[in-house]
């Protein structure tokens, strides 16, 4: 008599809780998902272990990217002439620069073998809304650290990877510094066609 | 003989280290020096020998390239992963030695006795250090220098330096490098040719692990000099720190004024 109840209830409760739990997943929650996703997809997966990028680029595509602002971390790597840069330039700019990212990422994950991810540390960021999820990848040798900076855009509550930091490098911040050069040689153009080159010769 | 001149050298080399951190380094300790994520000033602060460090890289890319690689690639696809497991297991196991001398002299007493206790285990459980029971059991292997001792302790990093044949360091870390490899040849009671075997076989080996790493540096980087010079001052800044560095900013400064205040009734979530 009473489990129809108990059933409706718990259905509806599930309705209610789960959309609230998906938009405001908790930095580390979020981060320890999409690693555990990313472990077992690659793991699964014989053309990813053997570096095909097209693989990655899907994996990253449907599992990753949703979760990453793409525009905050191509901003932020090109700095202050962004603001220069036309809405076509910007977005060529992040196609290219996500291509660049994919493939950092696909070389990490073919080296992944039997590994674990272990969130070990949520801090916020002293004076900013953003936070920082570490993580430790424990395998056979020593473990590799793997942190997540995280920060929620005015107009989306949930949050958003914004730069990953690999062993102490803050990688898309350390861009900043490659592309620097590039922008005052030649612009904005002068580094999209940078990068396009680099990934044309890097695709070969 | 060579080891003399090997001593003379690394009093030589320890001598303009301290006179280098002393005179480059601000009080305020190693927290500013690194150049992960600061801006391109800041990379030039860090590494104002560049012109001669990247005549130095280029040389150390050449060598890599007509030697270095190929035999790390043939040790790599000759040689079976056991043996080379094994390889760098002792490799790894005399390593630790020193690394928990200088956990300890960090003052890091727990994880100088826990890395104690993993040479103890490997050693005695692990064949002498061919097999690695002890990450099994949770000791796991965090390894420490001399280089990272001196940033404890406040020396600086002084400036970025490409060493021949070594790779990226900084004046600091070469000075912790020469105490660590007389410290690593006093460890195993070896003849000075015998010891050149061991680098040799330890250069090879972490070449060897390295191969993947530098196939990717040649596809992300644009400009890989200093993709490896940021890399390795930030590896190095984190190891110091034991991977708990103060946070750096995240440089933003395109982002349009209105889109990035924080909104009022955004709650801070910062619990001081």
């Amino acid at each position: 008599m009473f489990k129809p109840l108990l059933t409706a209830m718990t259905v509806v409760s599930a309705v209610l809780a789960s959309p609230a739990a998906l938009a405001e997943a908790a930095p580390d929650a979020l981060v320890r998902q999409i690693s555990v996703e990313v472990i077992d997809a690659a793991k699964a997966d014989k053309a990813i272990q053997a570096g095909d990028v097209g693989r990655v680029l899907g994996l990253v595509e449907t599992k990753v990217m949703p979760h990453v602002n793409f525009e905050v971390v191509t901003r932020s790597a090109v700095g202050v002439p962004w603001r220069t840069a036309t809405p076509e330039q910007r977005s060529k700019l992040q196609t290219e620069f996500k291509t660049l990212l994919v493939r950092v990422y696909a070389g990490a994950l073919s080296q992944l073998g039997d590994q674990t991810v272990t969130v070990t540390k949520t801090q916020p960021v002293a004076g900013s809304t953003q936070m920082v999820v570490q993580t430790e990848v424990r395998g056979k040798g020593e473990p590799i650290k793997l942190d997540y900076r995280l920060d929620k855009a005015a107009a989306d509550p949930a949050w958003k990877i914004i730069d990953v930091n690999v062993g102490g490098l803050w990688l898309v911040q350390n861009y900043r510094s490659q592309f620097a050069p590039e922008l005052s040689k030649g612009g904005i153009d002068g580094l999209i066609a940078t990068l396009v080159e680099r990934n044309k010769t890097a695709a070969k | 003989m060579k080891p003399l001149l090997a001593l003379r050298w690394a009093l030589l080399a320890t001598l303009v280290a301290l006179l280098g951190a002393c005179a480059t380094v601000p009080p305020g300790g190693t927290g500013n020096t690194a150049a992960a994520g600061a801006a391109p000033a800041a990379a030039v602060a860090i590494d104002p020998w560049e012109s001669f460090n990247r005549k130095v890289y280029a040389f150390n890319d050449m060598i890599d390239e007509a030697v270095l690689k190929p035999v790390a690639t043939a040790y790599r696809d000759v040689v079976p992963q056991i043996v080379r497991t094994g390889v760098n297991n002792v490799l790894g196991n005399i390593g630790d030695i020193w690394s928990a001398a200088n956990h300890l002299l960090q003052g890091k007493l727990q994880d100088g006795l826990e890395m104690g206790m993993r040479v103890a285990t490997n050693t005695f459980f692990g064949l002498g250090g061919l097999l690695d029971p002890a990450t099994g059991l949770g000791l796991t292997r965090r390894s420490e220098d001399f280089g990272q001792t001196l940033g404890r302790w406040g020396v600086g990093t002084g400036p970025y330096l490409v060493l021949p044949f070594l790779g990226p360091s900084t004046v600091r870390d070469s000075a912790g490098l020469v105490v660590d490899r007389s410290a690593n040849s006093s460890i195993l009671p070896l003849s000075s040719n015998e010891q050149y075997g061991v680098s040799a076989l330890e250069l090879l080996s972490v070449r060897a692990g390295l191969l993947g790493a530098t196939q990717l540096l040649d596809q992300v980087a644009l400009d890989r000099y200093s993709f490896l010079r940021d890399a390795y001052l930030a590896r190095r800044r984190d190891a110091v720190y034991d991977g708990a560095a103060p946070m750096e900013v995240f440089e933003d400064d395109a982002a349009e004024p209105p889109a990035k205040p924080v909104p009022a009734s955004a709650p801070a979530s910062a619990p001081k």
